[in-house]
C-alpha cells in the first residue's frame, strides 16, 4: 500500500515487518526518527521486541551481538560517530558470522563537528566485513532492509548488512512509498534460524582464540563468502521482485541509460536521483550521458562494472567520502575494475562533492559532467567556495 | 553431567592460577543452566584456545570491554524466547575488562536492570599483557608500568572502590569473595543467581607470575589477604552492609613479604605503615573486628 512517509517512518516500518526479537540502539542525529518510531510500536504493543536502551553505541552493537548469538535476529541503527564508535564490535559481529542487520543514517565525521550528510562514516568501515547497500530513495532504504535479513540469515552466508541510506536527504525527507504487506514479509522472510547458538541444552564456545595455525582461513571463509554473495543478491533480488513486484535487477548495481553513453558518472545513494535529473535534461538535448548507480559497495561488483564501464569513453566518479591522502575510495574501486583488462575507459576523473551536507544540486552534477573531458582529473572537489579558501591561508 | 564437568581441565592456566580456581567454583555453583559471556583477558584465552574449550556451558567471548553488554543482549533474548527463568546468564572479566576499561558497559548493565550476575576476577593488575596496573592494583605495587624505581614506590593509587561503585547502582546484591575461602564464594555465587536483577561479585585471585609468589601459595597468600584486612569480604543487600567476615588482623607485613611485586616496601617502615593504614581502614570501615572472647 503507498504510504507518504518520512524515510525514517518508513524504515522503522520494514523493520517492524521483519519483526526483530531484540532491538538496540543508542542516540545520534539522524538516526534519531528510526529508533524513536521503534520505541513508540513496542510501547503501544505492536512490536513484540525487547527494546534496550544503552549507554553507548558501543553496548548497542554488542546487545544485538549477545541476542544473535542466542539465535534471535536483531536490529540497530547509528551514525557518524556513533558507527566509529561501534566499529570494533562490527568487525567482531562479522567475524562471528552474525546476520545482524543495522541502518546507517549517513552523516560527516568529526572534526569539526557536522551533523550533516555525506557517506564518509559508512565507507571508511568497508573492510569490517558488513555487506554495505546504498539506498538511492525512501522506496529502496525500505525493500533493502527486507532484502538485507533475507540474505544475511541465509545458511550459505551468515554475515551482516548495513544499509546506508543519506542522512536528512533521505531519513528526514517525505516520500512515496509503497509499504509491504506482512503475510508477503513473512513469506519472503522466514523466521531465524541460527546454524549455531548459546543454548543450554546443547552447550558451545563461541569466540575462541585463533592462533595463526587457525586465524588465516577464518578470514578466507568470509572473503569467500563474499565472492558467492555476488551470485546470492542477484537471486535474492529475483526472490523480491517475484514476491513485491519491484525489480531492482542484479542489486549490485542500477544502469541508468549507460549503453550508449559517452559521458558516465558513477556514484552512489540519494545523489543518484539528482544525477538522473540531469542525465534526462542533458539527454533531451541530444547528449549522450548516463549514470552508473552502485547499490552493492560491499561486495564490490568489479566485474559487473567492467562490463558496463568497458567501452564508455569518459567516466566520472562521484565521492561523497575521502581518503585523505590517496585517491577516492569510489575511484579506487572503479579504477581498479580495469587494471590489467583489455579494455577500459579513456579517461576515468574522480571528483569530490557533498561533504558535510554541502548541497549537490543539478548545477553541480551539470559542472562534473562540463568537467569530464578527455584530461582526466583526480580529487577535484566541486563546490569549493573560493572566498573561504582566501580566508583560511591568508591570500 | 558427571562425565562432563562445566569447567574441564586440561586448559593452559599457570600452575597456581587463581582465577582458573575460582572459575571453576562459580560455574559449579551456578550450574549447567548457566551462559556465560566472557571479556578479553586471561581467562578467555587459557580455556579457549581453538580448537579446545574448557566450558561445560554455553560460553562466548566478543571484546575487552564488552561482556556486561553482551550478557545484556543474551538476557533480552532469553526474555524474549521465554527462557530466561530457567536460564542464568553470567559475564566475567578481570579487573581491568572491569574496573577500566569495561565499566560504562558494566554500569550500563547494572543501571539498566538485566537479570545478570557479573562477575569481577581481581588479580590486581593486567596480568594477560604481562603485568600492567590497573585500577585495582593496590597501593605500591611494583608493576610493569607502576615500576619501583629511585623516584618511585609503585603504583602510587588505591584500588579503585568497584563494589561501591556497583552498589552505588541500587542493585540488590553485591559482594566480594576470596578464592581462599571457596565455600563462602559458592555460598555467594548461589545467593547471587537466586536473587533476580543485576548482581555484582568481585573475587580476589592470587596470579604466582604477577604477584611473584611460589605456584603452591595461592591459597594461602588469598587467605592472608582477607586475614590481614587487606581484602575485606562483605555482602551487600539491597544496598545495606548485610554480612562481613570478620577476622583477627594479622600485620600486613604477613601479607606483603610473600609476595615479590611488595618486595621494595619491607625494609621501608613509613610505606609500611601506609599500606597498615589501608587495611586499617578497610577494618574500621567494614567493622572487620572480630570481638575476643577475652575483652
Amino acid at each position: 500500500m503507498k504510504e507518504f512517509l518520512e524515510g525514517s517512518r518508513a524504515v522503522a516500518e520494514a523493520v517492524k515487518l521483519c519483526k526483530p526479537g531484540v532491538i538496540s540502539a543508542y542516540p545520534i542525529t539522524p538516526q534519531t526518527h528510526i529508533v524513536e518510531e521503534l520505541a513508540q510500536m513496542v510501547a503501544d504493543g505492536e512490536l513484540k521486541s525487547q527494546f534496550i536502551n544503552v549507554e553507548s553505541e558501543h553496548s548497542a552493537a554488542s546487545v544485538v551481538l549477545g541476542a544473535l548469538a542466542c539465535g534471535v535476529r536483531a536490529f540497530t541503527a547509528t551514525s557518524s560517530q556513533g558507527l566509529f564508535y561501534m566499529a570494533e564490535v562490527l568487525f567482531n559481529i562479522a567475524g562471528l558470522r552474525l546476520p545482524l542487520v543495522m541502518t546507517c543514517t549517513n552523516r560527516s565525521i568529526s572534526a569539526p563537528i557536522n551533523i550533516w550528510n555525506d557517506q564518509q562514516d559508512s565507507v571508511s568501515l568497508r573492510d569490517c566485513g558488513f555487506i554495505q547497500l546504498y539506498a538511492e530513495n525512501n522506496q529502496e532504504a525500505v525493500d533493502f532492509h527486507l532484502m538485507a535479513y533475507r540474505i544475511s540469515e541465509d545458511k550459505s552466508i551468515m554475515l551482516p548488512t548495513m544499509v546506508c541510506m543519506d542522512g536528512f536527504i533521505l531519513t528526514h525527507g517525505m516520500e512515496s512509498v509503497d509499504m509491504p504487506e506482512q503475510e508477503k514479509v513473512d513469506k519472503f522472510i522466514a523466521s531465524y534460524k541460527a546454524l549455531y547458538k548459546l543454548d543450554t541444552a546443547n552447550p558451545i564456545s563461541m569466540g575462541l582464540l585463533a592462533d595463526p595455525d587457525y586465524y588465516l582461513e577464518t578470514r578466507f571463509a568470509i572473503q569467500e563468502t563474499f565472492k558467492d554473495l555476488l551470485k546470492f543478491i542477484p537471486k535474492v533480488s529475483e526472490e523480491f521482485k517475484s514476491n513485491f513486484g519491484r525489480d531492482y535487477k542484479d542489486c549490485l548495481v542500477e544502469e541508468y541509460y549507460t549503453k550508449d553513453a559517452e559521458k558516465i558518472i558513477v556514484a552512489m545513494g540519494s545523489v543518484c536521483g539528482t544525477i538522473k535529473e540531469v542525465v534526462d535534461e542533458l539527454r533531451a538535448k541530444g547528449k549522450k550521458v548516463g549514470l552508473l548507480k552502485i547499490i552493492s559497495f560491499r561486495p564490490f561488483p568489479y566485474s559487473r562494472v567492467y562490463e558496463i564501464l568497458k567501452d564508455a569513453p569518459r567516466v566520472a566518479v562521484l565521492d561523497k567520502a575521502v581518503s585523505l591522502g590517496a585517491y577516492a575510495p569510489l575511484a579506487v574501486e572503479i579504477k581498479a575494475a580495469f587494471f590489467g583488462k583489455k579494455k577500459s575507459p579513456k579517461v576515468i576523473s574522480s571528483f569530490i562533492a557533498g561533504l558535510g551536507g554541502r548541497d549537490i544540486t543539478l548545477d553541480s552534477v551539470r559542472e562534473v559532467f562540463r568537467k569530464l573531458t578527455q584530461r582526466e582529473v583526480s580529487l577535484e572537489f566541486i563546490d569549493l567556495k573560493p572566498e573561504l579558501l582566501r580566508e583560511e591561508y591568508g591570500e | 553431567m558427571e562425565n562432563n564437568p562445566l569447567f574441564k581441565p586440561g586448559h593452559t592456566g599457570c600452575a597456581g592460577c587463581g582465577q582458573s580456581m575460582a572459575a571453576r567454583l562459580v560455574i559449579e555453583a551456578a550450574g549447567a543452566n548457566t551462559i556465560v559471556v566472557n571479556n578479553t583477558g586471561c581467562l578467555e584465552v587459557f580455556t579457549t584456545r581453538y580448537p579446545e574449550s574448557a566450558w561445560g556451558v554455553p560460553w562466548i567471548h566478543s571484546l575487552f570491554e564488552n561482556a556486561a553488554a553482551v550478557a545484556s543482549g543474551v538476557e533480552a533474548a532469553l526474555i524474549y524466547l521465554g527462557k530466561k527463568d530457567t536460564t542464568n546468564v553470567i559475564a566475567q572479566a578481570g579487573d581491568g575488562g572491569t574496573a577500566d576499561i569495561g565499566l560504562q558497559a558494566l554500569s550500563g548493565m547494572l543501571e539498566r536492570g538485566h537479570d545478570v550476575l557479573y562477575v569481577c576476577y581481581d588479580n590486581e593488575a593486567y596480568m594477560n599483557t604481562g603485568i600492567q596496573r590497573s585500577g585495582l592494583t593496590p597501593f605500591d605495587t611494583n608493576t610493569t608500568t607502576s615500576p619501583v624505581g629511585k623516584a618511585s614506590v609503585g603504583n602510587i593509587r588505591q584500588k579503585k572502590p568497584m563494589p561501591e561503585i556497583a552498589n552505588a547502582h541500587g542493585i540488590p546484591y553485591v559482594a566480594t569473595c576470596s578464592v581462599g575461602y571457596p565455600q563462602d564464594l559458592q555460598r555467594k555465587v548461589k545467593k547471587a543467581i537466586s536473587i533476580k536483577g543485576p548482581k555484582y561479585i568481585q573475587i580476589h585471585v592470587p596470579c604466582p607470575l604477577g604477584w611473584r609468589h611460589e605456584s603452591n601459595l595461592t591459597y594461602q597468600i588469598a587467605r592472608l589477604a582477607v586475614e590481614t584486612g587487606l581484602y575485606p569480604l562483605f555482602e551487600y543487600e539491597s544496598g545495606k552492609l548485610a554480612a562481613v567476615r570478620k577476622i583477627q588482623p594479622k600485620p600486613v607485613e604477613e601479607y606483603l613479604k610473600t609476595q615479590g611485586r611488595f618486595k621494595h616496601i619491607l625494609n621501608n617502615p613509613e610505606e609500611l605503615k601506609k599500606v597498615q593504614g589501608v587495611a586499617d581502614n578497610n577494618i574500621q570501615k567494614y567493622n572487620l573486628r572480630e570481638e575476643s572472647p577475652s575483652s
